[in-house]
């Protein structure tokens, strides 16, 4: 409806409300559609809203406007020529044409300017079949060219391993630069020279010095930055895609794995779904290349005469159920403790110690915790505010943050870029609390507060309870604690997020005093990797039951014996930090680890694990640890697998497993790589089983039956009994993240060396980046940890 | 590194600008005039100084050909062959320079005295056909005025006049 038309009629005023909102609207006309959209709305917009599409390379949402591609030209009537749309705001009554012979005319004289130098390369560039520069010639025409002089050309150059520029593709958009310099605040790349000969260039002339994000590539509409991993090796329309979640850090991001013949040939989230939109950093983009590793372990090992030596599933697997059993008969259900992962799915978890408390009878189960979920859940269960978990989509909406300890640009890449997001596009005010000055304190931050070595729970603690700040705690000068409280006090809905500087006693501290910030305060607590959270939340704690239920609580545990049919000991068990001890002084014979390598994370001894009587682990590598066990059993990775894992965030998520994942043999794997060629091989490797079918294969050994023959079926029941993970299956199945409530009193945090995270840097990610040829091959991955780029 | 004169200019120039980064262009060609080109230390201090990070600098340096990354010779030659200079012989200048300091454009004397460069229009259509040696404009030359010049400046240079 044109407001227009109507305007005459209308007698009785509006009401208020209706006023206001037609104050914030304005209606034009595009191609004799009357269009209605907020005021402020740039021309390009509201076309793409009305279903009109306009052309254009520079315009790109969310970046600074350019104006420079001219492809937007629309004819705008009183305005005396073509008018760019990306640059022009919609007006009132504003009568635009996008389908003109002018604009058609100037559209396709753009194109024959665009591909002056560009090469007809199409058959063999990368973009080719996802090119924007291709599809607007084929609509807008443009296949000859008056031009006669010879093209200018340039050799491609190698701006890092990931990362490489093709100039004569080049058609100057920008959109690279942007996006390095305005959403990820490196500032890499530049543009050199002028006119035609204008290029793009690395920050240190002839290579990148960055975070390696590979942003740059995905943001590029035509083949003028190509992927390392990817250039040359595929066409787009050959792969199929599975969106699945990246099994690196805490933060959850969508990555769309692109799959041919049971190959990972890329990834990237172009189609912007997800909680990342189209983010992803270096892991993300590049660093699922451990998948294919040729050191994967591909066969069960176990462990005869002293030497580990290849075997077979099912002795491997009957062997650790009658010696576990045997163990367990001989010298009590505590001699046996269980360690698992960071990383596997929540159905994995929940099985994992299902299998414990149910089947080795034991609460001896504990994972490396990276951040102390239990006191926050523990500290809001309390205050009655467990509606008040922040997640990564609130962070990029936020309009105030304050974030204490922690170094998001390298441990959380997402949520230092929701962060970015927030202050760039929504004039977010960002607080800093921390040891170090963390590249967002010293380019974001509206006030940091630097404290000394560990001193963030100091300070949290004298926020709570008004104490005076003990002198030599802030480092910056005297004032700028004042100054926080004081800028605090005046903003709203601050979302609070802190690392492992705050563990226990120090998160109920920061609860206390957050609750009494304006507005609705909310929290988020960061820990390393995708699914630290899910592994606490499943109850891969000694003293802790899926949903932060304590095992001591008898009512918790006969709601869990309810539903598995078998009691739960009622104990607490052994913390990770006692059960090494126990297994070094021979209190504890047996140990099962998934997906963990204890002997390296908590720096064990030589032949530490030398005492116990029988050591079981589930890997995809040989790790420190494995190279002690008597079994060793080889996992699926996380591309190989289907199962939901929840990120720090408390945000749910579906893996998928990549449809076309089907064994082949080991022959079809073709040679050994070398270094500068990594391979790309099958869906899944040969002989390894997902921790999901090892835990239900190892409960049939004991004779148990349960009552699961997927992941899903595992999911079903822990949406039925787990506290705070009712929610609805299908949104979470067609791969969108649903936030988790949880709520519940576990114990406290038993001490405090049991938290700490790993400090992963951009280009590490605990045992699987040591396996990953894309992220040791960049010179960054040298850098000392917290380098800023 | 910098001069003292130099730190002074570059803070003087900085606060003649609204805005930091306005003043890179001013500074690179006064810290080229110091030092005689732009070296790697410059960028970087003239980066730290306008609050930008290096590569915008060097994305300057390239857009104008006036600045050099790479040391030149003490005299730059710059010959305009533009319209009203090529009619009046501009090009003959080139040639001229050219095989009597056995160099090519934006080649420089192995002594490194001069450099050869061809320019566009200098806007000295009036005293065509001129040259600009670095800051100094020469008018309405013929082969013998640059051979009298270049003596001039190697004479110059012996008696350690500046540049």
């Amino acid at each position: 409806m044109a407001r227009g038309d109507e305007a005459g009629e209308i007698e009785t005023p509006m009401p208020e409300t209706t006023l206001a909102t037609a104050a914030e609207t304005v209606t034009l006309v595009i191609d004799g559609q009357s269009v209605t959209v907020p005021k402020g709305t740039l021309l390009i917009e509201a076309a793409r809203q009305a279903g009109i599409e306009i052309p254009s390379y520079c315009y790109y949402p969310n970046l600074s406007l350019q104006g420079a591609c001219r492809m937007c030209l629309v004819s705008i009537a009183k305005m005396p020529k073509l008018q760019t749309a990306c640059t022009t705001i919609v007006s009132e009554g504003m009568t635009v044409h996008t389908q003109t012979p002018e604009v058609a005319n100037a559209r396709k004289a753009m194109l024959e300017f665009e591909l002056t130098n560009h090469p007809l390369d199409c058959p063999v560039c990368d973009k080719g079949g996802e090119c924007e520069l291709q599809d607007a010639v084929f609509r807008y025409g443009a296949a000859e060219t008056r031009f006669m002089e010879a093209k200018l050309h340039h050799e491609e150059k190698r701006f890092s391993n990931l990362v490489y520029y093709d100039w004569p593709r080049c058609i100057l958009c920008y959109r690279c630069i942007r996006i390095c310099d305005e959403g990820m605040d490196v500032n890499a790349l530049g543009i050199a020279f002028r006119g035609a000969r204008s290029e793009i260039i690395p920050n240190r002339e002839d290579h990148l010095e960055c975070e390696e994000c590979g942003m740059c590539i995905d943001i590029c509409p035509v083949g003028a930055l190509t992927s390392g991993t990817y250039r040359y090796k595929a066409r787009p329309w050959e792969l199929s895609y599975t969106g699945t979640i990246c099994n690196h850090c805490g933060d959850g991001c969508k990555t769309t794995l692109g799959v041919r013949n049971n190959e990972i040939i890329r990834a990237n989230n172009r189609d912007h779904s997800g909680i990342n939109g189209e983010f992803l950093c270096v892991k993300g983009r590049f660093g699922w290349d451990f998948v294919n590793s040729r050191q994967r372990l591909t066969v069960p090992l176990v462990r005869r005469n002293g030497h580990q030596e290849q075997s077979t599933w099912q002795e491997a697997l009957s062997l650790t159920h009658k010696t576990l059993r045997a163990i367990g008969e001989k010298y009590g259900a505590d001699s046996i403790a269980v360690i698992g992962s960071n990383r596997t799915t929540n159905e994995e978890n929940y099985l994992l110690q299902r299998l414990a408390r149910t089947l080795l009878g034991t609460n001896n189960i504990d994972h490396h915790r990276t951040a102390d979920y239990s006191s926050l859940v523990s500290a809001l269960t309390e205050a009655r505010a467990t509606d008040r978990y922040a997640t990564m989509d609130d962070l990029s909406a936020a309009a105030s943050v304050l974030l204490i300890g922690n170094d998001p640009t390298h441990q959380h890449p997402l949520a230092a870029y929701q962060i970015r997001q927030a202050v760039r596009l929504r004039g977010a005010r960002l607080y800093v609390v921390n040891s170090a000055e963390i590249k967002l304190a010293v380019r974001q931050a509206s006030v940091f507060v630097k404290v000394r070595a560990g001193g963030e729970a100091d300070l949290v603690g004298s926020l709570a309870d008004q104490r005076p700040v003990p002198p030599g705690l802030v480092l910056n000068g005297a004032d700028k604690l004042g100054a926080l409280a004081e800028r605090l006090a005046k903003e709203s809905d601050t979302i609070i997020v802190f690392g492992d500087e705050l563990r226990g006693a120090a998160i109920g501290d920061l609860v206390r005093w957050g609750l009494t910030l304006p507005g609705r305060p909310r929290f988020m607590a960061l820990g390393d990797y995708a699914n630290s959270r899910g592994a606490a939340d499943m109850g891969l704690l000694p003293g802790t039951l899926p949903g932060y239920r304590a095992v001591a609580d008898p009512e918790a545990r006969a709601r869990y014996e309810a539903v598995w049919g078998a009691p739960v000991p009622a104990g607490e068990g052994r913390h990770i930090r006692a059960i090494l001890d126990a297994a070094q002084s021979g209190e504890i014979k047996a140990l099962v680890v998934f997906g963990s390598n204890p002997v390296k994370t908590f720096q064990l001894p030589e032949g530490a694990l030398s005492r116990l009587a029988f050591l079981v682990v589930s890997e995809l590598f040989p790790t420190e640890t494995t190279a002690c066990a008597d079994v060793v059993l080889p996992a699926a990775s996380f591309a190989e697998k289907s199962g939901t894992v929840t990120n720090t965030s408390g945000q749910l998520q579906w893996m998928r497993r990549p449809a076309r994942g089907f064994d082949v043999p080991d022959s079809a794997l073709g040679p050994v790589p070398t270094r500068a060629e990594p391979i790309l091989n099958t869906m899944r490797r040969t002989g390894t089983r997902s921790d999901l079918e090892i835990l239900l294969a190892l409960a049939r050994e004991f004779g148990a039956r349960w009552p699961y023959r997927s992941a899903e079926d595992v999911l079903r029941e822990i949406i039925a009994s787990v506290p705070g993970y009712a929610v609805a299956l299908p949104p979470l199945l067609m791969g969108r993240a649903v936030a988790t409530q949880a709520e519940g009193t576990p114990p406290p945090l038993e001490r405090p060396d049991l938290v700490f995270t790993s400090r992963d840097s951009l280009f590490t990610s605990g045992t699987v980046s040591r396996f990953s040829w894309a992220l040791n091959s960049v010179e960054e991955s040298k850098q000392p940890h917290g380098h800023i780029f | 590194m910098l001069s003292e004169a130099l730190k002074a200019k570059f803070d003087q120039v900085i606060a003649r600008y609204p805005v930091k980064r306005s003043a890179i262009v001013p500074l690179l060609l006064f810290g080229q005039d110091e030092i005689g080109y732009i070296s790697d230390e410059l960028v970087e201090e003239i980066a730290r100084r306008v609050e930008v990070r290096p590569i915008e600098v060097i994305e300057d340096i390239s857009y104008y050909s006036m600045l050099h990354r790479q040391p030149i010779g003490k005299y730059n030659l710059q010959v305009c062959t533009n319209i009203s200079c090529l009619l009046r012989g501009g090009e003959e200048i080139l040639e001229h320079c050219r095989r009597r300091l056995g160099i090519d454009p934006k080649g420089t004397t192995p002594d490194g005295l001069f450099s050869l460069e061809e320019v566009e229009c200098l806007g000295a259509c009036c005293g065509a056909p001129a040259m600009q040696v670095n800051y100094e404009f020469y008018e309405n030359l013929t082969p013998e005025k640059v051979d009298r010049l270049i003596e001039e400046l190697r004479i110059r240079t012996a008696n350690g006049h500046p540049r």
